[in-house]
């Protein structure tokens, strides 16, 4: 009887291979295409290994940059595991983990801490989702035609939790996982060399590639937490910038438009302007409502209010973030925009209120001190 | 690979349905046997029924070899189960786009089946 499904083979050649390339690549140095080697290794463990030998070091930079096109067989081989991996039978928090430690290589404990869980529960969550795709039969494959798009989606918002925890962090231990992050893009771009035809595809990566652009101008030196209005905006990468609006180009030719897209075009706004003061936000309001028509939730309404109070005033904002408090009571980035919004509309008290109970909600430790830095001020 | 899809739905949408004209019911059926009939006729249906209301479930419950039977359902549930069919199909993605495609609306579960064939 066949115990192991498809998906714990393809597992075991991925680290077969792996083996096989730190084997080798000692003896008859690194393979003309060391890209397609990785397509089919686990990118950190190939790259922490590499990186223990400095004869590597040059070489190492080429892999890190990775703009080689993959094998036909071997990219259809990362697909299918990406698309297992993010099966919408396995819960959201399985495919993550599953993601990150079959795809990208990290260890039960980097996920766990990564994400604020126990390595045991982390561990578990593995053994069960592996379990289920065995029992389950869930296969190995690319979905085609109709089903495509669905699942694609759902690979699409595996890729986008990812990024969101590794830039701002919901954890008291760290205020952003630059290397979550990273990865979080390496695997986009991945699938977006491995399925070049899809705008959304290109639309994440450019939203991703956008706002890690900004990175350097984020925390001061101390790690305080700078806003982007306070932004010293010559810090920012503009290569980064303006590869991700070319990113997003390319997408926008295809001629259909989504969701990742419309945010990267948001993004992509605030990166172009020159100074908090010439941002376009007339235009950064259309495309909020572009956003809310395609994928509405409380914190599109909540990020469309703050650009609509640009031009309209803090009065008019606040009328429609007060609105939104029921469903968002519990996010403190509501409590912290009404602050500020308060506090411009002359209601000291109710902003500090409203700061006092976003402090309450947050964790993360750069945030929470800039919500403090207000309180006293 | 054998497959159960259960297909539930709410208390109130069994209500709803009951009360529903003749033709209306009719209609639904009909879709349901088409169904049945479609996947029967492609190989993927080897078994399957409509089960009659939770008010008429006896539950048999077997506790230190005693059997004590009790009038209703096991779990009183929101959600009822009202049939079921016995599917083979390739995996999981096959089965799940037979799910998708039931007419009967509500809850469709679906279960691999242990496979006793072998080892």
């Amino acid at each position: 009887m066949r115990v192991l499904g498809d998906f714990a083979l393809a597992e075991e050649v991925v680290q077969d291979s792996l083996v096989a390339a730190l084997e080798t690549w000692p003896e008859q140095g690194i393979p003309d295409k060391p890209g397609a080697w990785l397509m089919t290794t686990a990118r950190r463990r190939a790259i922490d290994i590499l990186r223990r030998d400095t004869r590597y070091r040059e070489k190492l930079a080429l892999l890190e940059r990775f703009t080689l096109t993959p094998e036909p067989a071997e990219a259809d081989d990362r697909l299918r595991l990406i698309f297992t991996c993010c099966h919408p039978a396995l819960s959201q928090e399985a495919q993550v983990a599953l993601t990150l430690r079959a795809v990208v290589g990290f260890t039960t404990a980097e996920i766990g801490s990564a994400f604020l869980v126990a390595e045991a529960t982390v561990a578990q969550r593995i053994v069960r989702a592996k379990r289920k795709i065995v029992d389950a039969h869930i296969p190995y494959r690319v979905p085609e035609g109709d089903e495509l798009a669905g699942r694609l989606d759902g690979v699409l918002s595996v890729l986008y939790l990812m990024f969101n925890e590794g830039y701002l962090s919901r954890g008291a231990q760290i205020a952003m996982r630059r290397d979550l992050a990273d990865d979080a893009l390496w695997l986009t771009r991945l699938v977006a060399t491995l399925m070049p035809d899809q705008p959304e595809v290109l639309g994440l990566l450019a939203l991703m590639r956008l706002n890690l652009a900004r990175s350097e101008a984020r925390f001061d030196a101390s790690g305080e937490m700078i806003l982007l209005p306070d932004q010293d905006r010559s810090l920012w990468d503009h290569a980064a910038i303006a590869d991700g609006t070319a990113t997003l180009e390319r997408a926008g030719a295809m001629r259909a438009s989504g969701p990742y897209q419309v945010q990267a075009a948001i993004a992509a706004l605030h990166a172009e302007a020159a100074s908090w003061a010439e941002t376009d936000w007339h235009q950064i309001v259309i495309l909020y409502d572009t956003l809310v028509r395609m994928a509405d939730s409380p914190v599109v309404r909540l990020n469309r209010a703050v650009a609509l109070g640009h031009f309209a005033g803090p009065e008019v904002a606040l009328g429609e973030v007060n609105d939104l408090a029921i469903s968002l009571s519990g996010y403190h980035l509501f409590h912290s925009t009404r602050a500020e919004l308060l506090d411009q509309v002359g209601e000291p008290v109710l902003a500090r209120e409203a700061r006092r109970r976003a402090l309450d909600l947050c964790q993360n430790p750069a945030e929470r001190s800039l919500l403090e830095r207000k309180l006293r001020a | 690979m054998k497959y159960v899809l259960m297909f539930a739905g709410s208390v109130d949408e069994q209500e709803a349905w009951e009360k529903m004209p003749e033709s209306t019911r009719a209609a639904g059926y009909e879709r349901v046997n088409q169904w049945f009939e479609e996947h029967s006729r492609a190989g993927r249906i080897t078994g399957g029924a409509e089960l009659q209301g939770p008010s008429s479930a006896t539950t048999v419950r077997i506790k230190n070899g005693k059997a004590v039977v009790t009038d209703g359902p096991f779990i009183e549930a929101k959600e009822i189960i009202g049939g079921f069919a016995v599917v083979e199909v390739k995996d999981l993605d096959e089965a799940l786009e037979m799910a998708k495609t039931w007419p009967g609306g509500g809850i469709v579960e679906v279960r691999p089946v242990v496979d006793h064939s072998e080892g």
